[in-house]
């Protein structure tokens, strides 16, 4: 989704929204990320202005403090930016790719199943198609990117075969390196 | 999560650690761990290797330590694979092509006492040279415009004895130009 993505090209418009509008983006991003309870006011207070920086194609991004901390898709779920789940790195859950799929991941492309199934990769947790997942990958202590399951992790295992994870962004990408002032 | 929204659910919220020291790379702003996908693996190295010694050692075990105290040593790196070193080939390519990047500001003389300043190369440093003249016009406040040069690329040319001037202006304003790639130049009138 960021792999070409610059602020230059991709930003259609900035703008600070109401209060009204701000609550509902913050519950509806801790009723996804339940864990960051203890942390919202101190990543988006309630008296700052939360900007929404809109993208082509439907894309927003939440700004608060010209930090760029979550994002949205045509009005779907919200994901943090890698540099928040770098810093809360629980909030989400987790799939592995083993250390041959990091440099594809890097580049940009979709997770392959045997990407997570093989030797180096891990799948800890039942979860159902369409979940946002942060990307871990073995050896690697933080992680690489954020992707949405395209199968259930059920069917990962045992089909095996074709997408398994749909990459949504990854160190390196636009966003990663994006830099956007109010 | 609780089924019940009151006071008892707050001790029910998941909890997430919180990390505040990663340290990522000066060079390639990944997680140092993953400089090594960077393609520009000798150079994150040696920015780890000054910043923090514990942490380079975690990070490239199989660097030992005689050599990475070794700057050309490290440069013949046997550690890094043949794509690492592909990629930093590239790397350095790219980094050596815009090295060569000048911005020549040239001083004209048109007559005794009359010169123009020529300012060629702006545009490779992603400058906008309509707007760089018009901000040498109201700067300088003098003549400033954009002509196409015997080469066929665009040169700005400023009505003006301020050489001095647009060298200390365009530092100021664009800190993408190194100081090190700007030639000031004296020349006839073509
Ligand atoms: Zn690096």
């Amino acid at each position: 989704m960021f792999k070409k993505f610059s602020p230059k090209d991709d930003v259609s418009g900035k703008s600070k929204v109401k209060s009204s509008v701000q609550r509902g983006i913050r519950s509806k991003i801790l009723e996804q990320y339940p864990a960051l309870n203890p942390y919202i006011e101190e990543l988006m207070p309630k008296k700052d202005p939360l900007i929404l920086v809109k993208c082509h194609d439907r894309l927003n991004v939440v700004m608060v403090n010209d930090q760029l901390l979550f994002f949205n898709h045509h009005d779907g779920p919200y994901f943090p930016t890698l540099q928040i789940l770098h810093k809360f790195p629980d909030i989400m859950p987790q799939v592995q790719v083993d250390r041959g799929a990091i440099k594809f991941v890097l580049s940009g492309a979709n997770i392959m199943c045997p990407g997570l199934t093989s030797k180096g990769a891990r799948i800890d947790v039942d979860l159902p198609v369409d979940t946002p997942v942060a990307v871990l990958a073995e050896g690697k202590e933080h992680a690489l990117a954020l992707g949405e399951l395209k199968m259930s992790t059920q069917d990962i295992k045992s089909i095996n075969k074709g997408v398994g994870v749909e990459l949504v962004h990854f160190i390196n990408d636009g966003l990663w390196h994006a830099k956007i002032e109010a | 999560m609780s089924d019940t929204e009151d006071n008892a659910a707050a001790q029910e919220w998941p909890s997430t650690r919180v990390l505040t020291d990663i340290v990522y790379c000066g060079v390639c702003t990944l997680p140092v761990e993953y400089c090594e996908f960077a393609g520009t693996t000798t150079k994150c190295q040696k920015w780890l290797r000054n910043k923090d010694v514990a942490l380079f050692a975690k990070t490239w075990p199989a660097v030992d330590l005689t050599e990475k105290m070794d700057d050309a040593t490290l440069e013949e790196d046997s550690t890094l694979t043949k794509e690492q070193k592909k990629a930093e080939a590239k790397a350095a390519q790219e980094a050596k092509k815009k090295a060569a990047q000048r911005l020549i500001i040239k001083r004209v003389e048109r007559t005794k006492r009359k010169c123009v300043i020529e300012v060629s190369g702006l545009e490779l440093f992603g400058v906008d040279l309509k707007k760089a003249a018009k901000l040498f016009a109201t700067k300088f406040a003098c003549g400033s415009s954009v002509t196409k040069n015997p080469q066929g690329t665009d040169d700005i040319i400023v009505q003006g004895d301020v050489q001095d001037d647009i060298y200390d202006l365009v530092l100021d304003t664009w800190p993408q130009v190194p100081e090190e790639q700007i030639e000031l130049t004296e020349g006839k009138k073509k």
